[in-house]
């Protein structure tokens, strides 16, 4: 109780305007701005995924484990973040047993096993299924028990099964897809039903939240995939990467669109609270706003991938921007978490004034802490990776 | 044949195995909703014994901004009565000084959410228009966005329309505190779980008044049923010109106001 007292005494200077006595304390921090950027990765790491089996989108198929294992590695986290800021985590496990039918929030549980359970450990089962039973016939010890666990101690390997393999996991994929949608476009109503919230409450949140989520997971991938091939000492499939950075930018240019409409929208209906809104993208978050989001994590990739696909550069110039607008879209994506969960709370609802939000250090819901948590997705990943390897000389075995 | 009774012996098996894990897996769920339950019977139990029947009753308040004065002896008392921790970052009621000038500025404040008492201190040399008080409270809305998003249930509205946290149940998410739209909810910093305004239920439920609406020295505070003719807050609602805090959320409040402006939100 001290720290908080001590933490939120200095905020009572920097208030401007006339806020509630009870919104000094702003609610949710850096943990609730990581859970939408984490869940945004799943689901369009998984957008992606689905694009070569639905879509056969074959330049893709160098990507397509990877992006399935980073959507399961940052699946697991998830949750973390919102477990780490309850209040009592020890009672996390209410929302399950007596979930409250009205809360988007309750769904919570629901959603999130659902798409753990049915889609993706289930997709990963089924397409890894073969190798893993050719893994764990030549293997030794114990990485040959963690496969023969994996597998579920199945042993068929025949044409017919193998046939029922990929069908299954051509049906998971477009049960997925919905369900992928379902995933975050549900974290976006968490926020877009907020009808007390002027800056939240909107229906395109969700539709918002979803298209940055592809935006995000496509560009997460490419990163990755880039990283590690090198890494591997392995070349650059160099259509792979043309195809990726053509889906990125046609997905950002519906992201933009759709972001430039619910702006022009409030603008033109210009609404009680439009006047405190504008102060606070003039003032509070001009540099997360306008400079990070809108110009380095949109703007920027836009036109210097849309450049190097008029100019046909050579591809290690290719190569290098596409990389660099990965890395600014990665950091535009979580400005834009940001400025909808911190941003959603900078203003009073009495839209007469707006406070400050200051991270902490140390703590549950640090930065430190935030850290952290997002560093451990690729922790897992590189375990599952050890585990469940996505290259392609491991399936030729 | 000997086949096929393998196969519906197999056919069988699977049925089975289905059932069990369905009731695996809706257990916890059922014991769950019977916990929950079994503890709201043991407090309408305790309000039974002490002669306290919920749905004989329909809370409200009349708030007179025309009266208030400004004192802060409402936010002193409730916080004494509800163990309110005293920094000026968790209040259960507040109140607030509007003043608006020739020119249609409009300065609000509520320094220690007027515990303190106001200053005269005046900022321009603008000629003041209007000046009033308003003191804010939970508004135990009939439609409550509050009690509609928490995820387990914790914050609910009884049958006497008084909204509640069961701060045993609730896992501070603090989803309420941002659903809220006049921002009568903090997270108690001790007990880690949300906090309101309970019309002082403890008291109410003794037929006494909110610690609020009883230290208020001009009664511009009025509590009473909403059902029954003879209660001061029906005479108040009847006697008066009525507002009520954003009325375009449709949150249906049941604080009302008398002389409520324009620019109070």
């Amino acid at each position: 109780m001290e720290e908080l007292i001590q933490h939120l005494t200095p905020i009572l200077q920097e208030v401007w305007g006339y806020i509630f006595p009870n919104e000094i304390e702003l609610h949710w921090g850096i943990l609730i701005v990581l859970y939408p950027y984490l869940t945004g990765l799943v689901a369009g790491a998984f957008i992606l995924a689905s694009l070569v089996k639905v879509f056969n989108v074959k330049e893709l198929q160098p990507t397509y484990r990877l992006a399935m294992l980073t959507a399961m590695a940052f699946l697991i986290v998830a949750p973390l973040p919102l477990l780490a800021h309850l209040g009592h985590p020890e009672r996390a496990y209410e929302i399950l047993i007596t979930p409250n039918s009205t809360s988007a929030m309750a769904m919570f549980g629901f959603v999130y096993a659902w798409y753990l359970m049915a889609v993706l450990c289930l997709e990963i089962w089924f397409e890894y299924r073969r190798d893993i039973i050719l893994w764990a016939q030549k293997e030794k010890g114990i990485k040959k028990w963690i496969h023969k666990i994996i597998s579920l101690f199945s042993k068929d390997i025949s044409e017919k099964a193998i046939h029922f393999d990929k069908k299954w996991v051509k049906i998971i994929t477009i049960i997925g897809i919905p369900s992928a949608f379902l995933l975050h476009g549900y974290v976006g109503f968490i926020f877009g039903s907020i009808k007390a919230n002027p800056w939240w409450s909107s229906v395109l949140m969700p539709i918002v939240f979803l298209f940055s989520a592809i935006v995000s997971g496509i560009a997460m991938v490419l990163i990755l995939y880039m990283i590690i091939t090198p890494v591997r000492g392995k070349q650059l499939d160099i259509l792979c990467l043309d195809k990726l950075a053509s889906y990125l930018f046609y997905v950002m240019i519906i992201d933009f669109s759709l972001e430039a409409l619910d702006f022009v929208h409030r603008v033109y209906e210009s609404e009680e609270s439009i006047k405190i809104l504008a102060y606070l993208v003039s003032n509070k978050l001009f540099i997360s706003l306008v400079v990070i989001q809108l110009f380095m994590g949109m703007l920027i990739p836009l036109a210097m991938i849309a450049l190097i696909k008029i100019l046909k550069s050579p591809p290690d110039l290719k190569k290098m921007v596409y990389f660099i607008s990965a890395i600014l879209v990665q950091v535009g994506i979580f400005s834009t978490r940001w400025n909808i969960v911190i941003g959603g709370q900078l203003f009073s609802k009495s839209f007469r004034g707006l406070t400050v939000y200051k991270i902490t250090f140390f703590g549950l819901e640090g930065f430190f802490a935030s850290v952290i948590v997002f560093c451990l997705p690729f922790v897992l990943l590189y375990i599952l990776t050890k585990i469940l390897p996505p290259w392609e000389e491991a399936r030729n075995s | 044949m000997e086949n096929k009774i393998i196969e519906t012996d197999k056919k069988v098996e699977r049925r089975s195995f289905l059932k069990k894990i369905a009731i695996l897996a809706l257990a916890p769920i059922v014991f769950g909703f019977l916990g929950s339950t079994d503890k709201l019977k043991t407090i309408k139990k305790w309000m039974l014994e002490n002669g306290y029947v919920p749905s004989n009753h329909k809370w409200g308040m009349g708030i007179d901004i025309s009266k208030c004065i400004g004192c802060g002896r409402c936010a002193v008392a409730c916080k004494n009565e509800n163990n309110v921790p005293k920094e000026p970052f968790f209040f259960r009621t507040w109140v607030e000084r509007y003043r608006i000038y020739e020119d249609g500025d409009v300065q609000v404040d509520s320094p220690n959410g007027s515990i303190d008492g106001f200053e005269n201190t005046r900022t321009t040399n603008k000629k003041m228009l209007r000046s009033f008080f308003v003191p804010k409270i939970c508004n135990h809305c009939d439609n409550p966005p509050c009690v509609q998003v928490c995820p387990v249930g914790a914050t609910f509205k009884g049958e006497d329309g008084v909204v509640l946290v069961d701060s045993d149940y609730c896992v501070g998410c603090r989803y309420c505190i941002q659903a809220c739209p006049y921002g009568a909810r903090f997270l108690h910093p001790e007990t880690h779980t949300a906090e309101k305004c309970t019309f002082c239920y403890h008291r109410i439920v003794q037929d006494k008044l909110p610690a609020c609406v009883e230290v208020c020295p001009t009664q511009a505070r009025v509590f009473g049923e909403l059902n029954k003719k003879s209660s001061p807050l029906v005479r108040f609602l009847r006697m008066n010109k009525i507002g009520i805090l954003k009325p375009s959320l449709n949150t249906e409040p049941k604080v009302y106001y008398s002389n409520l402006d324009m620019e109070v939100r």
